[in-house]
């Protein structure tokens, strides 16, 4: 369970862009989580509450959009969405794809703030 | 104060920090021409066994070292200083995995341009380790024959970041009825072309292919290694 030593790296990176842009408050904190990440998004929810609390994020919404696993099919030669993370193959012709183009992501991607 | 909200653009990786120092070790290891692999399995697949043997065949022609990630004791440092290499205990505390900034501190006072291969074990853990980058050359992950030849399927995020999968306790195979060949099957199927050992650090069945390969990516790592 690292989730919350994560979620209070969000809470730290949105507290120093929060201060940099001279805000005193954040309401809510875009992120991209990507199948691969190793991150598992319910946990990573409730450690953020944990991890908002007295700071300057009590309060706030992380908006998590989850980033699909997708890998280059050389056979087809296309991007391609697989199917299942048990199984990196391409969902059309069925090669196997072990180049994964996205899906590891991890990004705080915007903050939504108050003066 | 104005009531509505603003929406800024931040676009951070959240372990940017991490991925900062490992970047920085792996150009360290390349620099000193030493080749970095890291170990993750889940608990009691064997990964003290096999990194003691491998550290006791490796020392007569090459200087290796290791450093062991647990959560309390430091059992596997004792364990592994049989083998007469420096080993470093990093004990983590409550934290579930190793990361890079564990491991950098960790190499205060160790000289890397005297070593040829450095070892982390990182703490027994299929999930939590697959997010955290330490620089390493090579990621190895380990499953033994006694955990059931789902283990792939079950932690397809962790075989995935790996570079090589090794099948452990091979002398237990028969006992423990493994199917090496359906263990094989869903290796490939959550990282497919991934390289595949079968050994047994008890019987030594298997190590020496393992040995040649180890030694294989060192000779093509420290060929690109500054001089």
């Amino acid at each position: 369970m690292h989730e919350l030593s994560i979620a209070m790296s969000i809470v730290e990176m949105a507290q120093e862009e929060a201060e940099r842009r001279g805000s005193a408050q954040v309401q809510a904190v875009h992120l991209r989580l990507g199948l691969l990440s190793g991150v598992v998004k319910e946990a990573l929810l409730s450690s953020y509450e944990m991890a908002c609390e007295a700071t300057c994020l009590q309060g706030s919404r992380l908006l998590i959009e989850e980033v699909p696993v997708e890998v280059f099919c050389p056979k087809c030669e296309v991007p391609r969405l697989v199917n299942s993370i048990q199984w990196f193959c391409c969902p059309e012709c069925g090669t196997a794809t072990p180049k994964v183009l996205r899906g590891k992501e991890l990004e705080v991607v915007a903050l939504e703030i108050r003066e | 104060m104005s009531a509505e909200p603003r929406l800024v653009e931040v676009r951070k990786n959240v372990l940017k920090q991490n991925d900062v120092v490992a970047r920085a070790l792996r150009e360290r290891f390349r620099e000193a021409g030493v080749l970095a692999v890291s170990l993750v399995s889940s608990p009691g697949s064997g990964k003290t066994a096999f990194l003691e043997k491998t550290l006791t065949l490796l020392q007569p022609r090459y200087k290796v070292a290791a450093l062991v990630g647990d959560l309390a004791t430091d059992n596997d440092a004792a364990r592994l200083a049989r083998s007469h290499a420096p080993v470093k205990q990093i004990i983590t505390g409550t934290v579930c995995h190793l990361e890079a900034a564990m491991v950098q501190n960790a190499l205060d006072g160790w000289n890397l341009r005297q070593m040829d291969f450095l070892f982390i074990e990182n703490v027994g853990n299929l999930v939590c380790p697959s997010s955290y980058d330490l620089g390493e050359d090579l990621r190895f992950v380990l499953l033994s024959v006694t955990e059931g030849e789902d283990k792939p399927l079950k932690y397809p995020t962790i075989f995935n970041s790996a570079d090589v999968a090794v099948i452990t306790k091979s002398d237990l195979a028969t006992a423990a009825e493994f199917d090496e060949a359906a263990a094989r099957r869903n290796i490939q199927a959550v990282r497919p072309g991934m390289e595949v050992f079968k050994l047994s650090a008890k019987t030594a069945e298997g190590m020496q292919e393992y040995l040649e390969f180890l030694e294989s990516k060192r000779m093509r790592s420290s060929s690109t290694a500054a001089v």
